[in-house]
């Protein structure tokens, strides 16, 4: 592990700026008033936390899409349901402090006339049972799904647009009331979390916290992973799939631990966004959403594991700064931001903070680029050859 | 390579701690919280222009308690977290004295725990389903009983025997088709009187159901569609039955969500005669609407651009806040919320809004006729105003409580029947 | 609970004619001009100020009828004297001199539905009673009034019947039906028979719930079993035809898919960019038809028509600076387009919404779209719909043809297949890169024309098609555009298929289900592309 950490010194400085600001977000608000320039409001606090559970998301995800080549288009997917079953969690634990003061059933459930409560909100009042359904449901759904899509070779493009298919789905599911998840209005006005309130300042810096040290363990989970040996071939079967075949190794089973794996990371972040946001809606299924988040870690730069956090925190809190300062205008600077950053700098902010050190952007401009952009200008003109020749047909 | 990055997070993340130290004490600020950019930017962007003229305006007035009214207008992008974020930043970080802002029922969920939290104030002025009164949400739209009943009144008056309640999967027309076919059985209909049928978000391919509407409404007897269809999937709703020849004078459909500003976006020609039940129209006859519809026009230089309901009680919102506040003669929260109640100004249509116990407004209900202009013909009004209701009589889990927000009692769901506040803990 | 229903309709339409014949008594034909220029006057007032002067002899009576019926009739603030506009002009209903004082004391008769509802009946019996108008406008008022008059109203067709039954025997013959569809309200059970006998020959089912009632509630046995077999035998017929009209549906609703996913079979399948800004350039479409309105506004069917070249020329030069701006750049690197364009995708809507505001725009739907093609009683087939089924077949097979045998189709194929070696051979393949993608623009260009006669045209209007359109391109096969044909067809049949039976939320969820498992059977979707270079 030491010997990991030694090899991975911009990760490490990346994730030690993460701490220094969270500790010292932590003392502000602990040691300081209201009014004082050191002072840390709830409102950073739960921002910062909000920043950390999309870079965890986009950790997750640059693990299926930098080392795998696997763009999800479905990716927040995971991260909603992990994020709804935290909501069902935190639900149940309003108890009789609902407006009807039903002890049981949540309110939208009673004005709905619901007389009783559905089998899959049974035992998630159990802290822990949650904690298991967070890791399990997206797990085993990206198990079902991604066995399925890896084992009939479905790849490239195709796979994305299907799980742009399966996130959209699950926004339509999650929209209708009669599924029990409270419908567009979702699930909202939580109280507190195992006993704790979840408007003291104290909850917050502890999830805070939380978000911070899931974002440290989630990103050594991915990047042990793509040090291993099982990173190693996963890299293979993003550069050729076929010859990692040919020279015997099950690709599916590869595909499908580390898909897994980025699946339940995401559960893990949405389940850790809802209690700081407070809101947990079916919007986080829709296409658009998963759709930023692969733009996160584009501009952060892909196949670097800390790329992707710099990306998710700057994005979001470039749109913070930008709806607050200059509402009409935020999207034209995000539509610019994403072409620019798509064109010149194809590496993301990280592939230009690399370029100021010459000797190390060379090298991994061999390795990396050569071999990702290989890959793909294969891939197309291997599809455009055989369209033609269909289209001759 | 690594001083660089630290330099830039630092920068960063700074600033969010500066500017939370900021906060002039000259004016008093109100947040404007209505979505800018995304699928709600076409409704709310002219609630936020409304609110600015209104600041506008108090301003040349002198503004309220010597001081000018500044408005911080933030942009939650029809994004529901967001919605908290922005609301937490309004009240910690810009400590404005009241919110005015939400449109959609979600937004408004998102924003309640922590307006309730950090005791601000929030003028809500959309109409929606109820089942709510919160100490620190005063809602200026519509509650269920000021729009939907009397709007089914009027169509019992007019002979309709079949209803067709098309909604959108959502609460508010799950909510309000609920406590309507409660209403309808009560008048004596039957399931076979009544078809139902949901439609997702956006819905635009509406052939199908539209031939049912039609088939169900050709059989001889009077037929009424009761549409609670959210904004964007009226248009093609509208232009469906248009194509399908289903005029007002066979089968009337009367509209719960479909304003001046959403026919603004339709060819009405062929939807004369369809129906919106809604507490103002911007036909309204009297002389304040014809000076706040002058003003309006003036304000945003535009002669085309229309009024509405929801900035109707925007105006209403925002005027009762500036009375509260004279009256309390302070802008501390508790002071203002126990000011509002009772706080009484003038509507658009020539009559008076009051500010009950319960958070809810008085209002006058309309039922106008689409006309070919894209206005609305005011063909039957409620007697005096009608009294906002904030839990349904209708509905089983709420009949029986009330809300009042005055000092004994100072609840929002008091149960009647148990005599404690807290909501019905039996609701066999 | 049916009988009362039945009195109650029986009393009010006998009421209404009773009004038509007797409140003459009543008001004299001044004092009802005087009641409809009031603007105090309730609507029933104003109703009965209708029948009167329906009743009266006045010339200047079928004018303002026909005013009123169609929301023209004003009344003047200041000397309550009625007005009708035509042509922009406001002429007195008496005496036709164009109004001269000021616009604003003019203001319109307030009609609601009843009113409307009672003068288009009245339209309709007037129509019925002119000799001097066709045969077929008679017919049709005729049908018009079938179930919708009272047994004493029908004594009064009765003589229109018997005189015309030598010269119009089709008009006898549907007025036969009118008079029917009245007698089955009548109180003596061989009258309603005979009602039945004749009406069992309309097969419409506008009377089925009528049927529904008597075979259900009559006293007669008889007349239940008979009403019985016609009701059985209309739903029958009803139910054959839902199914017609479902695939019709299916058909309209795939052509649209097709229309919107076809410019993408070439941008993506071809080219092999994910263009995530083709429902933008849809949407730039749609707002070219609002352009072409505003300036042609008394002629929107001219702009609608016009409208189609000049969305495929604004879509196809908004693709072509896409292309040479941004994703020439970016050729091989097919996720990273994605990424650009939807970049531009926030750009262009944005864009329209500084430009023309968020809200939604008004497109007027032309008189030649607006309406239905009847078939028969059962099924109508609307003119919109229809239209835009033609319009998708020329769309695709112009679209074929260009990319099988002209010029630019040839070279398209040629890069797209091998770039080093088509410049070798002399093609320009920069210069067909940015034609082959302003192609695509500009069908999608189409897509929206078609798309602002059905939906909204607002900023939006590109995020609601773009996941359906990629979902056809990946069912249809990328690349192939007979593919997307049939993928685009076969998801819309499907979906009305299902929207009945399962509810628009859950057919739509099924559909996607369907579709991914179906991409995991067959992952190169129902027209794979074949050969050695399918997987790399």
């Amino acid at each position: 592990m030491l010997e990991l950490l030694k090899r991975d010194k911009k990760g490490c400085s990346v994730l030690g700026v993460i701490w220094f600001f969270v500790l010292l977000m932590i003392l502000g608000n602990t040691f300081f008033e209201d009014g004082n320039l050191f002072y840390v409001g709830a409102n950073s606090i739960t921002l910062v936390g909000k920043y950390l559970c999309y870079a965890l998301l986009a950790v997750s995800l640059d693990l299926i899409w930098g080392y795998l080549g696997i763009l999800s288009l479905g990716h927040a997917a995971f991260f909603g349901l992990g994020g709804y079953v935290m909501g069902m969690y935190l639900m149940r634990q309003i108890g009789t402090r609902g407006v009807y003061g039903d002890p049981l059933l949540p309110d939208f459930m009673i004005f709905l006339n619901w007389d009783s409560l559905p089998w899959y909100w049974l035992g998630v009042n159990h802290f822990w049972f949650a904690a298991l359904l967070i890791v399990l449901v997206p797990g085993i759904l990206a198990f079902i799904f991604g066995y399925f899509a890896f084992k009939s070779r479905v790849s490239g493009v195709y796979l994305s647009i299907i799980t742009q298919a399966l996130t959209f789905a699950l926004a339509l599911a999650f929209y209708r009331n009669e599924m029990g998840f409270g419908g567009n209005n979702g699930l909202t006005d939580f109280k507190d979390i195992l006993g704790f309130s979840l408007s003291s300042d104290s909850t917050r810096l502890t999830l805070l916290f939380l978000s911070a040290l899931f974002l440290t363990i989630g990103y050594f989970i991915c990047r042990k992973i793509v040090s291993s040996r099982l990173g190693k071939v996963a890299t293979a079967i993003r550069d050729a799939e076929m010859r990692t075949r040919f020279m015997g190794y099950h690709v599916v089973w590869f595909k499908l631990a580390i898909f897994t794996v980025a699946a339940m990371l995401a559960g893990i972040a949405g389940a850790l966004y809802v209690p700081q946001v407070g809101i947990i809606n079916p919007s986080e299924f829709n296409p658009i959403c998963s759709i930023e988040l692969v733009i996160w870690v584009a501009v952060g730069g892909r196949a670097s594991l800390y790329g992707a956090i710099v990306g998710a925190i700057l994005i979001n809190y470039a749109k913070t700064l930008f709806t607050g300062l200059f509402p009409e205008g935020w999207l034209y600077a995000l539509g610019l931001i994403f072409i620019l950053v798509t064109i010149f700098f194809p590496k993301g902010i990280i592939g230009v903070l690399e370029a100021i050190d010459l000797k190390k952007f060379q090298k991994s401009q061999e390795t990396l680029t050569a071999s990702v952009e290989n890959q793909v200008v294969e891939n197309t003109t291997a599809l455009a050859s055989s369209m033609l020749e269909k289209s001759k047909e | 390579m690594v001083k660089i990055k630290n330099l830039f997070a630092a920068m960063a993340l700074s600033t969010v701690v500066a500017t939370s130290a900021m906060a002039a004490e000259d004016t008093i600020k109100i947040g404007v919280l209505h979505s800018l950019s995304g699928t709600m930017a076409i409704s709310e962007t002219s609630l936020k222009d409304t609110l600015l003229m209104l600041v506008n305006e108090q301003n040349k007035k002198g503004g309220v308690l010597g001081k000018k009214i500044e408005p911080v207008v933030v942009d939650p992008a029809s994004n529901w977290p967001l919605f908290a974020e922005k609301t937490r930043e309004l009240l910690q970080k810009e400590k404005v004295s009241a919110i005015f802002g939400c449109w959609t029922s979600v937004s408004r969920k998102s924003v309640l725990p922590v307006v309730e939290e950090l005791n601000g104030i929030l003028f809500y002025p959309v109409q929606y389903e109820g089942e709510e009164s919160s100490k620190n949400v005063f809602y200026t739209g519509a509650a269920p009983n000021q729009q939907a009943i009397p709007a089914v009144d009027y169509l019992l008056k007019q002979g309709v025997k079949r209803w067709a309640l098309v909604g959108t999967d959502y609460v508010y027309p799950r909510t309000a088709n609920k406590i309507l076919e409660a209403y309808l059985k009560s008048k004596g209909f039957s399931d076979k009187d009544i078809i139902v049928s949901y439609t997702p978000f956006g819905h635009s391919d509406w052939q199908s159901i539209v031939s049912d509407i039609k088939k169900f409404g050709s059989t001889g007897v009077k037929t009424a569609v009761i549409s609670t269809i959210n904004g964007d999937a009226n248009v093609p709703f509208y232009k469906e039955l248009a194509n399908q020849g289903v005029s007002a004078k066979d089968i009337p459909v009367i509209a719960f969500s479909v304003g001046e500003e959403e026919l603004a976006g339709i060819d009405t020609k062929p939807l004369v005669g369809h129906l919106a039940a809604w507490n103002y129209f911007e036909s309204v006859d009297s002389e304040v609407n014809d000076e706040f519809v002058d003003k309006w026009h003036k304000f945003i230089g535009n002669e085309s651009r229309v009024t509405n309901d929801p900035m109707e009680a925007t105006y209403i919102g925002f005027n009762m806040w500036v009375k509260a506040v004279e009256k309390a003669g302070t802008t501390d929260s508790d002071a203002v919320q126990d000011a509002l109640i009772g706080v009484a100004v003038p509507n658009l249509s020539g009559g008076i809004a009051t500010m009950m116990p319960n958070h809810h407004i008085t209002k006058p209900v309309l039922i106008g006729e689409i006309q070919d202009d894209g206005q609305f013909l005011i063909v039957d009004s409620t007697k005096g105003t009608v009294v906002g209701d904030a839990w349904s009589d209708y509905l089983p889990g709420s009949k029986d409580l009330i809300s009042d927000w005055r000092k004994p009692m100072k609840c929002g769901n008091y149960n009647v029947k148990l005599g404690k506040c807290g909501g019905s803990a039996d609701k066999k | 609970m049916i009988l009362i229903k039945v009195i109650y309709k029986a009393l009010f339409t006998l009421s209404l004619f009773l009004m038509l014949s007797s409140s003459a008594f009543a008001l004299t034909s001044d004092e009802a001009y005087a009641v409809i220029s009031n603007k105090q006057s309730s609507f029933d007032a104003k109703l009965e100020a209708f029948y009167t002067l329906s009743d009266s002899s006045e010339k200047y009576v079928p004018v303002l009828i026909d005013a009123a019926k169609n929301s023209n009739l004003y009344y003047s603030r200041k000397d309550s004297e009625l007005y009708v506009l035509a042509n922009g002009n406001y002429f007195n209903v008496k005496t036709s001199k164009v109004f001269s004082g000021k616009k604003r004391d003019l203001k319109r008769v307030a009609i609601n539905n009843q009113i409307r509802e009672s003068l288009a009946l009245l339209s309709e019996m007037k129509t019925l009673e002119d000799k001097t108008l066709s045969e077929d406008a008679r017919i049709e008022s005729a049908h018009n009034l079938i179930g919708k008059v009272s047994i004493s109203d029908a004594s009064r067709l009765q003589f229109i019947r018997d005189t015309s039954i030598s010269d119009f025997p089709e008009l006898a013959e549907n007025l036969d039906y009118v008079i029917a569809s009245a007698d089955l309200n009548s109180q003596e059970p061989k009258i309603r028979n005979g009602a039945m006998r004749i009406l069992a020959n309309l097969n419409s089912p506008i009377l089925i719930q009528k049927f529904e009632d008597i075979a259900k509630n009559d006293s007669d046995i008889s007349n239940r079993v008979y009403a019985e077999k016609i009701y059985k035998n209309l739903s029958s017929t009803q139910s054959f035809y839902s199914g017609v009209e479902t695939l019709y549906f299916g058909i309209s609703l795939g052509s649209v898919l097709v229309l919107a996913a076809i410019g993408l079979t070439i941008t993506f399948g071809v080219m092999g960019v994910i263009n995530m800004a083709h429902g933008e350039l849809m949407m730039i479409g749609a707002y070219t038809v609002y352009v072409m309105q505003q300036a042609l506004p008394n002629n929107p069917g001219l702009a609608l028509l016009l409208s189609i070249p000049m969305a495929f020329l604004v879509s196809g030069l908004t693709g072509i600076i896409i292309e040479r701006t941004v994703i020439r750049y970016l050729y091989g690197r097919p996720l990273e387009t994605l990424l650009a364009t939807f970049g531009i995708s926030l750009l262009l809507q944005q864009g329209v919404r500084t430009i023309f505001t968020a809200l939604n725009k008004n497109v007027v739907i032309p008189d030649f779209l607006s309406g239905a093609i009847k078939i028969n009683d059962f099924f109508s087939i609307t003119y919109s719909r229809f239209y835009i089924i033609i319009f998708c077949l020329a769309v695709f097979f112009a679209l074929r043809h260009i990319l099988k045998h002209s010029r630019l189709g040839l070279e398209v194929r040629a890069v797209s297949q091998n770039r080093a070696m088509a410049r070798n051979m002399g093609v320009r393949s920069e210069r067909v890169n940015a034609l082959t993608f302003g192609l695509g623009s500009g069908i999608a260009g189409l897509a929206g024309v078609a798309l602002s006669q059905l939906t909204n045209v607002g900023p939006n209007l590109g995020q609601n098609y773009i996941v359906d359109s990629f979902l056809v391109v990946v069912f249809g096969g990328s690349g192939n555009i007979w593919g997307t044909m049939v993928a685009g067809m076969t998801l819309g049949i499907a979906n009305k298929v299902l929207e009945p039976v399962a509810g628009a939320m859950l057919g739509k969820i099924l559909i996607l289900i369907g579709v991914i498992i179906f991409i995991q059977r067959r992952p190169r979707g129902l027209f794979p592309q074949r050969g050695r270079n399918v997987e790399d």
